[in-house]
């Protein structure tokens, strides 16, 4: 066992775990912030993406020591006293169907966001390449983003 | 089933030099973990210490001079689709960046990891074949470089010794006049894992061809340049005959074989058309 710290959506936070444990299980099981999810475990869906040090990654796929000392920004971190604008538009243009995806393609969508300020239709397929929907509704997924604002 | 926690062990190491003493002891690199997680997640990781060497200041950054272009181990597929002067002068590596996996996974997987996983279906190595790229693998002993096409010995077997990591890769930027092409053929454009890919670069002056590497990935046990279809064409005019001539001989270059991803006889006659394709695009 180990001690971690993480600065997780703006906050210290310190853990004991093991240092191979998937970042993934330290966010959902260690801190209770559920909002991150489980797919494949394997880096092929993107429901488990969280930025570390502002970088989009799989957290399925990083062990916890590699983490140590690195900012983490999860759903939970995207809206402080109400939504953010990324979220208001998944809510309003359908973006969100059964939701499973729907906390890595914020993610996902935050991290392009923050790159580019004027994405094309093609950016944004691009960028949420590795965010797999299985209820299939890309079409209302990349339309909240484009209607997003220019706003992160 | 997802390995056991317990049977691991992960450290980090703070120095270049530490990092090389646990490697002597018998500690595996991690870097990326974009390949090592999944095998991790599948129950297939071999148990033991493995060495987080993703913070090693030393085998960081992409270094530019006039006669040569230095990526330490640990650049990212990211970086490397980001690198306007890299990408300029060696454009097959930026465009097979953008294909490994998607975002998420090309902030995360290495260069050094890519190679060093020798993964016959790999993206980088076709590339850096015909760049002819040198590797620099380092060790408690020093550096010592190889042509990097005598690093993959085999399905899975490479040059690297227990005690070594990869340092760098390197390459010279002497391919301004080229025609560069890179074609990865997969289940879908993102995420998907080639069944055949290729890069190729040519030069030609009225029509003919007066130097051409090709290489393929994925049909073999390890990425292979095409020396028969490349001294075939070599010299020649680029017509239908002999673009023809070309696809008949690349079956002396490839062999595929039937896996989970594809069938020997698609993979070939895939790779036939797509030496067409860069053919054709050169003239």
């Amino acid at each position: 066992m180990k001690k971690i710290t993480l600065t997780v959506n703006g906050k210290k936070v310190s853990v004991q775990v093991h240092p191979f444990a998937r970042l993934l299980d330290v966010i959902r099981e260690g801190l209770e912030l559920t909002g991150t999810k489980e797919g494949c475990g394997e880096g092929e869906c993107g429901a488990c993406s969280v930025l570390l040090d502002g970088e989009l990654v799989n957290s399925c796929l990083v062990p916890v020591l590699q983490a140590n000392g690195k900012a983490i920004l999860t759903v939970e971190g995207l809206s402080k006293k109400s939504l953010c604008p990324l979220q208001k538009s998944f809510m309003k243009c359908g973006g969100a169907q059964c939701g499973i995806c729907t906390p890595g393609m914020l993610i996902a969508s935050q991290a392009l966001k923050k790159k580019k300020k004027r994405l094309s239709p093609k950016d944004i397929r691009e960028g949420l390449a590795g965010n797999l929907c299985r209820c299939t509704g890309y079409s209302q997924i990349i339309e909240s983003i484009q209607k997003s604002g220019d706003r992160t | 089933m997802r390995g056991y926690l317990p049977d691991y062990t992960f450290e980090s190491a703070n120095s270049l030099k530490e990092a090389l003493s646990f490697c002597e002891a018998g500690a595996k690199a991690f870097a990326g973990g974009t390949d090592l997680m999944v095998l991790f997640e599948a129950g297939l990781l071999a148990p033991g210490k493995y060495l987080d060497i993703s913070r090693l200041k030393e085998l960081k950054g992409i270094k530019n001079s006039k006669t040569q272009v230095t990526l330490g181990a640990l650049t990212t597929y990211s970086q490397i689709r980001n690198h306007l002067i890299l990408t300029k002068q060696f454009p097959i590596l930026g465009l097979a960046s953008r294909e490994v996996g998607a975002l998420a996974i090309q902030n995360r997987g290495t260069i050094g990891g890519n190679i060093a996983n020798a993964s016959p279906a790999a993206d980088f190595p076709p590339g850096l074949l015909v760049y002819d790229a040198k590797i620099q693998l380092i060790s408690t002993e020093g550096i010592r470089t190889l042509d990097y096409s005598r690093f993959h010995l085999g399905y899975k077997k490479t040059e690297l010794r227990q005690d070594e990591l990869v340092l760098s890769v390197s390459l010279k930027p002497e391919f301004q006049k080229y025609h560069h092409f890179w074609r990865k053929v997969g289940n879908r454009r993102a995420q998907a894992i080639s069944k055949t890919m290729m890069a190729g670069i040519a030069k030609t002056t009225k029509k003919t061809i007066q130097d051409i590497r090709i290489a393929f990935g994925s049909v073999g046990p390890t990425a292979a340049r095409c020396y028969h279809v490349e001294s075939f064409l070599k010299g020649k005019a680029i017509n239908t005959q002999n673009i023809q001539e070309a696809k008949q001989l690349l079956s002396k270059d490839i062999h595929p074989i039937d896996d989970i991803r594809s069938t020997g006889k698609y993979r070939l006659r895939v790779s036939q058309n797509v030496l067409e394709e860069f053919l054709c695009g050169i003239g």
